[in-house]
């Protein structure tokens, strides 16, 4: 039998996208730590057995785009989005950004938090200005704090401590203390699940006229079908628990896009469907 | 109108425990018409105090009453003991006071930090804490004499357990999410502890030094009755011994009088922004 000397396997090639993101085979397991399982499948585990959450997860994310990581609750979506950022090491695998390893948070890749992860002890202002301490002159700082506290229209909130602020206007200062970063990467871990209803939805439009006039790439978690749905630009859908990507879908249609209609309507029955639910009630 | 304000009173007590903003609004509203009531009553045990000892129900010498305890407070501020003795009993306080801050919140930081160090010196502290400050009198005697030193070598021991064990704990529940949030932000070791830690624990610190100043100034008495010859719990064992219980209640009312000041003042700590954070209900 001949061997032969060129092999291509898999091979995939797209033009006119950088990788920007890159996670090769990641796996991922915890301790349990819970004396009764938390569902049927952990049956026969005990405490101090190991939890497999992340199975195999391969992925490349390209520069400049919008991907929400979807999955079930407790299938490690945020886990996933953390070894991402660095903050935990993954079991087995590797994370590259831009060719680079990860193997800590950078302040060039800036993690927003759930809920409250600006400094309640700082004012908005310093809160904003945490980012860009390292700017030579006063000035400088205050123009870019004030640049984007207008952009996430937070001005005369300044001096304001975040116990003052509403739910939505904390997020949007932390959104507005992560981008006056000027990240290359924003990862969003369900910023926006603790918000009500109208304000979810106000932020989701300034967040996706933020990544049309800024084109950074961006990260986000959310349990949200529809979230996702307008938000992204890729759609990785995660399975249950061992997670594995499940689905990997790229939405085109532009901005601003109506769900109930077209491809959109067919992308959101089959992730309802996908993910157990029926659309229709 | 009456009917009506009566009932916003009545209310307002319920008012207080729903909204935080409202408390100092609604407090103040409740308390002012009847901050005479308090007033009228401390008046009135005066008067029972200073008519029994009139008629003779007891001796005066064992009770002295209220116009007594008056002359002896001019005697004693007339002649200077009582500034003297004050301001005696609150440096020594002082002193201990903040060495106690000093030392029970750098080696709470540190501990707090460094788990290894905490469970190793875990046992010890435990150990330490719930003996009393007055139990090392005779230590504190034999180690300091008689003289300042002892006395603020107690007051010491009373704030710095405290101040310690709040701290250490202040540490330890700092959620790690500050910590990601400054890992992100690429913070130097300095800059943990100068943007994060310190902030983070100060509203704890804050409580357990206005609590640890109260018994500081508690153990300042018991501590000058028997290590030095100055100050206010020494004027309270001395006037004793010469049987002048209007001194004592002097040195009482005075040691009450300064407890609250020093409350009072230190309260204001919990007032500016970066500490509000804490005390300010969700």
């Amino acid at each position: 039998m001949r061997r032969s000397k060129i092999q291509i396997q898999d091979l995939n090639m797209e033009y006119g996208k950088n990788n920007k993101v890159v996670v090769d085979d990641v796996q991922m397991e915890f301790v349990e730590r819970r004396k009764v399982p938390r569902s049927e499948k952990d049956q026969g585990k005990k405490q101090g057995d190991k939890v497999e959450v992340l199975k195999s997860i391969t992925l490349n994310i390209y520069e400049g785009e919008f991907v929400c990581i979807l999955g079930p609750s407790g299938c490690g979506k945020s886990t996933l989005l953390k070894i991402i950022a660095g903050f935990i090491q993954p079991t087995s695998g590797v994370i590259t950004i831009d060719g680079h390893r990860v193997t800590g948070p950078r302040p060039n890749n800036i993690f927003v938090f759930q809920e409250g992860g600006l400094f309640p002890w700082l004012t908005v202002y310093e809160n904003v200005a945490l980012g860009i301490r390292h700017l030579a002159t006063e000035e400088e700082k205050q123009e870019r704090v004030y640049e984007y506290l207008e952009m996430v229209d937070l001005l005369g909130f300044e001096n304001h401590y975040p116990h003052m602020l509403s739910g939505g206007m904390k997020q949007r200062a932390e959104i507005a203390r992560a981008l006056a970063v000027k990240p290359e990467i924003l990862y969003m871990d369900e910023p926006f699940s603790g918000l009500d209803f109208l304000t979810r939805l106000h932020l989701r439009e300034e967040l996706i006229n933020m990544h049309l006039y800024i084109q950074k790439t961006i990260l986000f978690v959310t349990h949200d079908i529809d979230e996702a749905i307008q938000l992204a630009d890729r759609l990785i859908v995660l399975s249950d628990r061992p997670s594995e990507v499940k689905m990997n879908y790229e939405i085109k249609e532009a901005h601003p896009r109506d769900i109930n209609t077209g491809e959109l309507r067919s992308i959101r029955q089959q992730l309802y469907l996908s993910l157990g639910v029926h659309y229709t009630l | 109108m009456g009917e009506n304000s009566r009932l916003c009173k009545f209310f307002s007590f319920a008012q207080v425990g729903i909204s935080g903003h409202r408390t100092r609004v609604t407090i103040k509203n409740v308390a002012s018409p009847s901050k005479i009531c308090p007033l009228i009553i401390f008046l009135l045990m005066l008067v029972i105090w200073e008519i029994t000892s009139m008629v003779g129900m007891y001796d005066s010498g064992t009770l002295p009453p209220p116009s007594r305890v008056i002359k002896a407070f001019s005697e004693l501020a007339s002649n200077g003991i009582l500034l003297r003795y004050s301001v005696a009993s609150l440096f020594r306080v002082t002193v201990g006071f903040y060495l106690a801050v000093f030392l029970g919140m750098s080696i709470g930081v540190l501990l707090g930090v460094w788990q290894r160090g905490c469970q190793m010196f875990h046992a010890l502290i435990q150990f330490l804490r719930p003996i009393s400050p007055l139990a090392w009198i005779p230590f504190a005697l034999l180690w300091f004499g008689i003289g300042d030193g002892s006395a603020i070598f107690l007051i010491f021991l009373s704030s710095f357990f405290p101040m310690l064990f709040s701290t250490i704990v202040a540490v330890k529940n700092i959620p790690r999410l500050y910590f990601q949030t400054g890992a992100n932000f690429g913070f130097t070791k300095a800059e943990f502890f100068k943007l994060v830690i310190f902030p983070a624990i100060l509203p704890e610190v804050v409580t357990a030094m206005r609590i640890s100043l109260g018994v500081a100034w508690l153990v300042v008495v018991a501590a000058e009755m028997i290590a030095v010859k100055s100050g206010l719990g020494y004027l309270i064992i001395d006037s004793r011994n010469a049987l002048r219980m209007d001194y004592v209640i002097v040195a009482m009312i005075t040691i009450g009088v300064i407890g609250l000041t020093i409350d009072k003042v230190i309260s204001q700590l919990q007032k500016p922004g970066f500490v509000r954070w804490k005390f300010e209900k969700k």
